[in-house]
């Protein structure tokens, strides 16, 4: 058994004059006084990537900076899955009793530091570099391909996919750390500027500076008792032009692994922290995990399903939407934000139980997945 | 050795055909990935296929690829059987029959693909 001991999370936007060590060590620090540790009882750091500061060795620059001495420790890359493959990662560590504590951590000062242009650039490499980048796709076009491809096959329009964006909006209101404050409507949404159709500008996550962190251990450390019961991953391809089709994505396949490992069902869930760089890339998700049938997640949207309110509370904290995306921590946010509700800690956000929850992640072009299923003990 | 294709400049697309399995394989690579021989034919593609997916991109990230907004970046299955990325005609919508001939995107060729009627 492994638990979730301690979060920690920074608010999203704009972090003038820090840098991702410093967001690293901010979101650090509150994991580990969350879970009532001290710096040197953490022995296991896992910690993701910088675009803005790239090294071939940050966990162990993270570790000098921070001050800590582990006895295992490495960088992780599998883009916007990072967080989750951290977090299944350092579940097998401690439950194969190599460390008793391990601190994940991801941040990056990827608005301040650089511009946006080359946030994007940077972004659109995760492409063929001779088949694919030449063409001048960015990450909105090639989930643009995407998008196009699933609403033709499943009818979804553009108006099904604003709903996404207008919850995640209306979530992020009551979240202080969240990047975005003001609300916004469907009209809002098909208003905006287009950037690779069928996605517009509030079809995107933003670019963010921030940090995120926790702390996996091998038994409670306080009265947070979140038990990881299961995680698996899939990963069918890393390019666009290589993928499987529709029906055939790692999402289901993770999915499966991870209910068939843990004897969890999705009837047993109450929360859902699910993957959301894109309108398209929830809508897709979410049905892909069978959280709504095929083609009905807007309409799950629009009854309020997924609201704070409803039968199945959807990243209550905005998402990478509207909280924001400040790369590797941008979907650790997700699992922070559910460890908040499983313990009882969200404040005006508070859902009514989350006793059991579904995390999601996906990197690359719906290229990598891992699933998680968390569950509150008492 | 680079292929002698558009990503190399010539007007050619170029794809690879197993001997031993007989699958096709679009990303150029000294073995077959489905079955991992060597056995490997170069074959050239008639240009010829059928509208997957497109996007037609109006917010690019660099100064070169901006002076070509909006650009349709598209999924092309082809008729021999493998799917490749490509730029087209604006107007296209999936399950377009479709033909390849080449242009100029940021100083490099590309194929651009274009509705057969």
């Amino acid at each position: 058994m492994t638990y979730i001991t301690g979060v920690g999370l920074t608010s999203y936007g704009k972090h003038e004059g820090l840098t991702s060590l410093d967001l690293m060590s901010k979101a650090a620090e509150l994991a580990i006084t969350d879970a009532g540790l001290k710096r040197a009882e953490i022995d296991g750091i896992l910690c993701g990537y910088s675009t803005v500061s790239p090294h071939i060795m940050l966990a162990t620059v993270f570790a000098e900076h921070f001050g800590i001495r582990p006895a295992y420790a490495h960088a992780v890359q599998v883009g916007g899955a990072t967080g989750l493959a951290m977090t299944m990662l350092a579940h097998h560590l401690v439950e194969a009793g190599v460390v008793k504590h391990v601190l994940v951590v991801g941040g990056e000062n990827r608005l301040t530091g650089q511009s946006r242009d080359a946030s994007i650039v940077a972004l659109a490499q995760v492409g063929h570099p001779d088949y694919e980048v030449p063409l001048g796709p960015t990450i909105p076009a090639y989930y643009g391909l995407v998008a196009s491809r699933y609403m033709h096959e499943y009818g979804l329009t553009e108006e099904d996919l604003a709903e996404f964006a207008v919850l995640m909006r209306a979530h992020a209101l009551t979240h202080p750390g969240a990047q975005f404050h003001e609300p916004i409507t469907v009209a809002d949404v098909m208003a905006s500027k287009p950037v690779a159709s069928p996605l517009k500008l509030l079809d995107c996550c933003p670019v963010s500076d921030g940090g995120a962190a926790f702390v996996i251990s091998r038994e409670p450390t306080n009265q947070a008792r979140v038990k990881i019961r299961g995680c698996a991953q899939a990963h069918t391809h890393q390019h666009v032009t290589a993928a499987p089709a529709l029906s055939e994505l790692g999402a289901e396949i993770s999915i499966a692994k991870v209910k068939q490992a843990s004897g969890v069902s999705i009837a047993d869930v109450r929360y859902a922290a699910v993957y959301d760089s894109f309108t398209i890339t929830l809508a897709m998700l979410l049905e892909d995990l069978g959280l709504a049938k095929r083609g009905e997640a807007a309409a799950r949207v629009r009854s309020g399903y997924f609201s704070r309110g409803g039968e199945m509370p959807l990243n209550t904290h905005g998402g990478l939407l509207s909280y924001g995306h400040c790369g590797v921590g941008g979907a650790m946010a997700h699992l922070v934000e559910a460890h908040l509700q499983m313990t009882g800690r969200a404040g005006n956000r508070q859902v009514r139980d989350a006793s059991v929850a579904l995390l999601h992640g996906d990197g690359g072009v719906l290229s990598s997945h891992v699933s998680v299923f968390l569950e509150r003990v008492r | 050795m680079k292929p002698a294709d558009w990503t190399t400049g010539h007007e050619a697309i170029l794809y690879q055909a197993c001997s031993s399995c007989g699958k096709v394989q679009y990303f150029r690579r000294g073995f077959c990935a489905a079955c991992g021989s060597t056995a490997l034919a170069e074959k050239r593609a008639s240009g010829k296929g059928t509208v997957y997916a497109t996007s037609i991109v109006t917010r690019a990230a660099t100064a070169e690829t901006r002076a070509h907004v909006p650009y349709n970046v598209v999924l092309v299955d082809t008729e021999e059987g493998f799917r490749m990325m490509a730029h087209g005609a604006t107007d296209l919508a999936i399950g377009d029959s479709v033909s390849a001939r080449f242009t100029q995107f940021a100083g490099r060729l590309v194929p651009y693909f274009e509705r057969i009627t």
